[in-house]
């Protein structure tokens, strides 16, 4: 190992490789030195004087968050003057502090509290007058305390390098130095709230949180995202039965610090005062309220009797389901109802994708790809605005590795601004500019390709020849709207394809119609709907079809039912989802919802009704079952149960794929939409920015 | 917003001062050219340049806030420059200060009600051993007294307007 | 021409032109001997430029007294990078008023040092950052430029040489942190005066990112005579390892205040006493700030002295930017303490704790001391909190807050002491008798 550094700290031979900073030397030796403003992965500041060492050899103490390693150095953290430097640091902190920790949300995982118990002398000498300034509201969920602030820039600086935003300054100077955001009062921004997070103290705190409850009085779930196709782990704060918070603040899952609004704040349609807590049933023409019993009963009587006469059923699937209820769907449709009528809102080629590569799983990228690549093609996609975690990992790329990004995009988008090239043009032109981009490209060591809802069908059949004839590595990402729409896909929630993207022919089945001729058959005698909302901009053409719905809202579709069925949402349940890169993670249930129950529960209990033999209705059993009998879902059980990602691997043959266009959609949502979800969260519906725009950088 | 046509030829020289993509370098002397000629860096002034220089409003913002001598509310038009630092402060600074509030009725960063004049305490104006000193505007007046400035402000107001 | 009547005890190098009619003129500076060291060193190898600066032996002026040539020799000369030349006129340092004389009466010789430095290190641009409140000078700076540009001096191949050099002025906006060199470059960048990590140094990661050399303007403007007369004959002026003149400003409590060029190491008391005429009113001296407010108070026993950065750290003081700040005995130490305190409070940019909560903690209990509502507590706590700063904050202005508050503390307690019986300061009344 020659190419390491040998240095010493506190006693302890340490070996790093050259560049590393002491301060993380340090921590690789089990030695923690204490730091507000040095935080991984941003600009170093060497501002709050907290890491200072002794070092040999120099004549003052030394801040080891900007001190690299050298061969033979000596470094002390505990000796008396290192120990005295702390303790005189956490009384300047805190002469302007206000020490309200009682009333203070960061109270019980505040950084400066820790810090205080640990290293500072347990009294000040201050006796003046502190320096008071009102607190600051700069947006539904972002307020401002300036006196709570201990100016560590980190805020400054996940909005900026972190986020590309730069919604967040530095006004003043000396005592008087301030945090102000980007519009004189208020911030216009994401409202990531990525500030809030990454604050060590309470300066920034979460206009849904503030001053509900106590940190050490909830439990914490590490669950998974509802809303985009991201896949972001969301910690949830539950207390009472109630989510407070949703946060990352452990940096645990493939998303680390990041999370966006979504993640962080739109939970709140979980306890919204309209979900469904009761089944409904159409009588007298009205949706009334009626006991499981008797919905189940009614919705089981209703198919078994559509089938035994050969009557025409559909169902249609949700993106946001679980694999397992995708799956069990899928089942039941198949299997328990004979239909090959299923289909779900496909807002991405996946299929044409999997059917180009032929079977090459390496040549999908995982989340942690676009962090470790050294070149990047994005394709008529704003995934600041529709996969922000994705836009993270790549800025996070070019600051930390300097990757090189093209953009082939119909409007400009925010990963221009470190972009090599950017290439702005009409819908249905991004081939040719990508074709045009070809030495460039060919140049590249290797390369990752995102591309976005209008590239699907031949399109991507032709940008996959494209990259095939780079002559360099190149993996894809096919782009997709909501948490499970890959899943959905995945576990054959389609007319033409079974789990794992079989051909049905392949099952002796012809394929069954797609979304648009289920509303359309003027035949239709049965339509299951679950968690999708395909009547908003359609209509259903068969007056005499039954209707079930399961959802969690009374949608445009659910109002169209003969029966409803109150679904729990993916807070309220267990299970796995798969992400837009294929990486399966765990649901964890946070909170329960009286009256809503698993979709897979209602399946189970439409099937015991209706006395099929579909299996067990656990999600652990019937993720074992996908595991068997799903292409590339063998994924490793350990990484999964403990909250890893585990990416799918679907090789094998070619896949069937189909050849319309007008199949694959995307809903076009922003960072402050999610489809039918937002408009039942308060949170997303209070932001200024809201609904957004793509495509306006 | 528009500057007088030397504002705008002053910018233009500014800009081509610095290397080229480091046009943001001009933003200080802008700033305090732009404020000379409109009395305070106004939130259009803000925006402006930010505009002008390809940076955020709140960059902007944190650099009129950090410099002492930019501001966002206008002056007098005299505006009173009294330093009380060491220098001055052993040679009668302090009261001079003291004299100046007393004679114009204002305080600190405060314009009479006719808005002819301003005062502002200042630090260290480079003019030591010329103590104590002042600057109305941007020209220094040494080894001054209270007589002397009472003159100095007497004569300003009679000053043709 | 702002000038103070000449000292028979001064050595005009820098100042030798100062009174002479239209001294910041091109023809002026022409007429005695100006730019005769930049043709001699376009003549000359940069190696043989720098092997004159460090024979000069000349320590930078701005207050730290760095060796110059050392200085100039960190620009990696080969780097593919342009490389700048900034001037550092953004004197601010309370004491301080030097470098607006050398430039009012002899701009060129700024002009004409930092083209030298440029040929040293292969630069072709140069600004000098000038604080804002120095508008005229600006103008008078810019006035020389243009002639300078108009007869051949600056711009493309000066003088027929070949060399190419650019000057441009640019002003500050109020803000002492700019003094440091690092904060001066960010300022220069259009950003806050907020200091840069350290290393990489301004020489090898300056102005725009690129190798430059940042001087003082007495540093840059003693660079002519080096070349012209050679370094040796510089040195010879001053001290063994305190080359050449400097210029001191002598303010308080004396009877001609001004600024004097003397050697290196010429004598405290004296320059008092013979160059700037005693203490006034034949009062008693009780302490002199030797160079500029951030460094430690010399009580009058301590004033029998040398002049040169080796005797006064010798001395736990410092020789600073120059600035001579006398005091006699009807000043109140607390109120200096305190004036010198609040300066740094103001000035403060906030960046770092100890030296933003530090320098406030201490203006609150200062004021509060001096206003006669001192607990005797306060005095070892106005120690110990300066010397919770020193050395541990992210720029020297902590120290420069620090260092003058211990010694006041400790040089003075005395006086920290009388004023603990509630009521105001004792020295109030002297003071204004002194006034009047």
């Amino acid at each position: 190992m020659a190419d390491l550094v040998r240095l010493e700290i506190d006693g302890r031979m340490v070996e790093v490789p050259p560049g590393t900073l002491v301060i993380n030397a340090a921590k690789q030796a089990g030695i923690e030195i204490p730091a507000f403003c040095y935080y991984e992965g941003l600009a170093l500041q060497a501002a709050c004087r907290m890491c200072l060492v002794e070092v040999e050899r120099m004549p003052k103490l030394i801040a080891s968050c900007t001190l690299p390693v050298s061969e033979g150095m000596v470094v002390r953290t505990e000796t008396p003057q290192v120990v005295e430097a702390r303790k005189s640091m956490l009384e300047f902190l805190l002469t302007n502090h206000p020490l309200d920790c009682p009333v203070c949300d960061k109270g019980g995982e505040c950084e400066l509290q820790d810090m205080a118990f640990r290293y500072g002398t347990g009294e000040s000498r201050f006796t003046e007058v502190k320096h008071h300034v009102e607190e600051q509201q700069w947006s539904p969920v972002v307020f401002f305390d300036a006196p709570r602030c201990i100016l560590c820039y980190r805020c400054v600086r996940i909005c900026s390098e972190g986020m590309g935003v730069s919604a967040l300054g530095v006004i003043n100077r000396g005592a008087s130095a301030e945090i102000a955001p980007n519009c004189d009062d208020h911030l216009e921004c994401d409202e990531c709230g990525m500030c809030i997070d990454i604050c060590p103290v309470g300066a920034l705190t979460s206009g849904m949180y503030r001053y509900k409850t106590r940190p050490w009085e909830m439990k914490h779930e590490g669950t998974v995202c509802a809303h985009c196709s991201n896949g972001c782990k969301t910690t949830l704060g539950v207390y009472d039965n109630r989510i407070m918070r949703g946060n990352n603040r452990d940096r645990s899952g493939i998303n680390g610090e990041f999370l966006c609004i979504k993640g962080r704040y739109a939970f709140d349609f979980v306890s919204h005062p309209e979900r469904l807590q009761s089944p409904l049933m159409k009588i007298d023409g009205r949706l009334q309220e009626v006991p499981w019993s008797q919905a189940l009963s009614a919705v089981a009587g209703r198919f078994s009797e559509i089938k035994a006469r050969g009557g025409k059923i559909g169902v249609i699937g949700s993106t946001r389901t679980t694999n397992e209820e995708n799956y069990y769907l899928q089942k039941f449709a198949r299997v328990g109802l004979g239909t090959n009528h299923i289909d779900h809102h496909r807002s991405g080629d996946v299929a044409t994708l999997l059917t180009a590569l032929g079977g090459r799983s390496d040549a999908l990228a995982t989340t942690d790809d676009l962090y470790g690549r050294k070149a990047f093609l994005i394709v008529a996609a704003d995934l600041a605005q529709q996969h922000p975690f994705l836009a993270f990992q790549i800025r996070a790329n070019w600051r930390h590795h300097n990757c090189r990004t093209y953009t082939v995009t119909p409007g400009p988008v925010r990963e221009d601004s470190y972009a090599v090239r950017s290439v702005q043009v009409p819908e249905g032109e991004e081939l040719d500019a990508v074709e045009a981009l070809r030495d460039s490209l060919a140049a590249e060591p290797e390369l990752v390709v995102l591309f976005g809802d209008t590239i699907k069908c031949d399109a991507v059949r032709r940008l996959v020849a494209f990259g095939d004839s780079l002559g360099i590595p190149v993996k894809y990402v096919c782009l997709v709207d909501y948490s499970n729409s890959r899943g959905a896909m995945d576990m054959g929630l389609l007319p033409d394809l079974l789990p794992g993207y079989r051909p049905v022919t392949e099952a002796g089945l012809e394929p069954g119609m797609t979304l648009p001729e289920i509303l359309a058959a003027p035949d239709l005698a049965g339509l299951w709907v679950v968690g999708a909302n395909p009547l908003t901009n359609k209509q259903l053409v068969s007056d005499a079809a039954f209707v079930v719905v399961q959802d969690l809202f009374l949608t445009e579709t659910a109002q169209r039912a003969d029966v409803v069925f109150p679904a729990a949402s993916a807070y309220e349940k267990s299970g796995t989802v798969t992400n837009v890169c294929g990486e399966v993670q765990r649901l964890k249930r946070a909170v329960s919802v009286t009256g809503a129950k698993p979709d897979l529960e209602i399946f189970g209990l439409l099937a015991k009704e209706m006395k099929l033999d579909l299996g067990i209705w656990t999600p652990d059993a019937v993720f074992k079952e996908i595991r068997d009998a799903v292409r590339g879902y063998n994924v490793p059980l350990p990484v999964i149960v403990t909250g890893g990602a585990s990416q799918t691997a679907p090789e094998g043959g070619p896949a069937g794929a189909t050849s319309r266009p007008d199949l694959i959609q995307s809903a076009r949502d922003t960072l402050f939409t999610s489809g039918s979800l937002s408009r039942f969260s308060k949170t997303l519906n209070s932001v200024t920015e809201r609904p957004g725009a793509l495509y306006r950088g | 917003m528009t500057f007088s046509p030397d504002m705008e030829a002053k910018f233009e020289k500014l800009v081509r001062s610095y290397p080229p993509g480091r046009q943001r370098s001009a933003l200080i002397p802008m700033l305090l050219y732009a404020q000379d000629e409109i009395g305070s860096v106004t939130p259009e002034l803000v925006d402006e340049v930010a505009r002008r220089l390809g940076i955020t409003p709140v960059e902007v913002d944190g650099v009129v806030t950090y410099y002492s001598m930019l501001r966002k509310k206008p002056m007098g038009k005299y505006h009173l420059q009294i330093c009380t630092n060491i220098s001055c402060m052993l040679t009668g600074g302090t009261e001079l200060w003291e004299h100046a509030c007393r004679k114009l009725g204002i305080g600190n960063k405060e314009v009479t009600p006719d808005g002819q004049f301003s005062l502002e305490e200042v630090e260290c104006i480079g003019a030591c051993s010329w103590a104590p000193a002042i600057q109305v505007n941007y020209d220094f007046q040494h080894h001054l007294t209270p007589e002397k400035l009472d003159r100095l402000i007497e004569s300003l107001r009679k000053a043709p307007q | 021409m702002l000038y103070n009547e000449p000292s028979p005890l001064e050595v005009k190098v820098l100042t030798r032109r100062f009174g002479l009619p239209d001294s910041a003129s091109l023809d002026t500076y022409l007429a005695s001997d100006g730019y005769a060291a930049l043709r001699k060193a376009l003549g000359m190898k940069p190696e043989e430029i720098l092997e004159q600066m460090k024979r000069s032996v000349l320590r930078g002026r701005g207050g730290a007294g760095f060796p110059a040539a050392m200085k100039w020799g960190f620009v990696p000369r080969s780097s593919p990078k342009p490389k700048y030349i900034v001037a550092n006129a953004d004197e601010s340092e309370p004491g301080t008023c030097k470098d607006r004389l050398l430039m009012e009466n002899d701009p060129h010789q700024l002009i004409e040092g930092m083209m030298i430095a440029g040929l040293v290190v292969d630069a072709h641009a140069g600004y000098i950052y000038i604080r804002g409140e120095y508008r005229y000078l600006i103008e008078i700076l810019d006035r020389a430029i243009a002639e300078a540009y108009e007869r051949g001096y600056l711009g493309k191949n000066i003088l027929g040489s070949g060399f190419d050099f650019d000057l441009y002025t640019h002003t500050g906006a109020g803000a002492y942190e700019c003094g440091e060199e690092s904060a001066l470059l960010e300022s220069l960048e259009g950003k806050r005066g907020i200091p840069r990590i350290r290393p990489p140094f301004p020489a090898v990661v300056g102005a725009f990112q690129c190798p430059t050399v940042l001087n003082n303007v007495e540093t840059l403007s003693a660079v002519p005579a080096i070349i012209r007369d050679g370094g040796v004959a510089f040195s010879a002026l001053g001290t063994p390892k305190n080359g050449g003149t400097r210029l001191f400003c002598i303010s308080g409590h004396v009877n001609k205040p001004g600024v004097y060029e003397l050697p290196m190491g010429f004598n405290l008391l004296r320059m008092i006493d013979e160059v700037a005429g005693g203490v006034r009113d034949g009062r008693k001296l009780k302490a002199v700030i030797p160079g500029g407010s951030s460094c430690p108070v010399l009580k009058a026993e301590e004033c029998d002295i040398a002049m040169d950065f080796d005797s006064l750290s010798k001395a736990k003081s410092m020789l600073g930017s120059g600035g001579v700040v006398v005091m006699d005995e009807a000043t109140c130490m607390v109120k200096a303490a305190l004036r010198i305190m609040r300066f740094y409070a103001h000035e403060s940019c906030g960046w770092c704790i100890p030296c933003r909560e530090g320098t406030l903690w201490l203006r609150k209990i200062l004021t509060r001391f001096h206003e006669g509502q001192g607990r005797p507590s306060d005095i070892p706590l106005i120690g110990e909190l300066a010397k919770n700063m020193l050395g541990r904050t992210f720029c020297p202005l902590g120290d420069a807050a620090a260092m003058p508050t211990i010694s006041f503390v400790e040089k003075f307690r005395d006086e920290f002491e009388a004023h603990l019986d509630g009521k105001p300061c004792p020295f109030e009344e002297a003071d204004r008798t002194v006034l009047a």
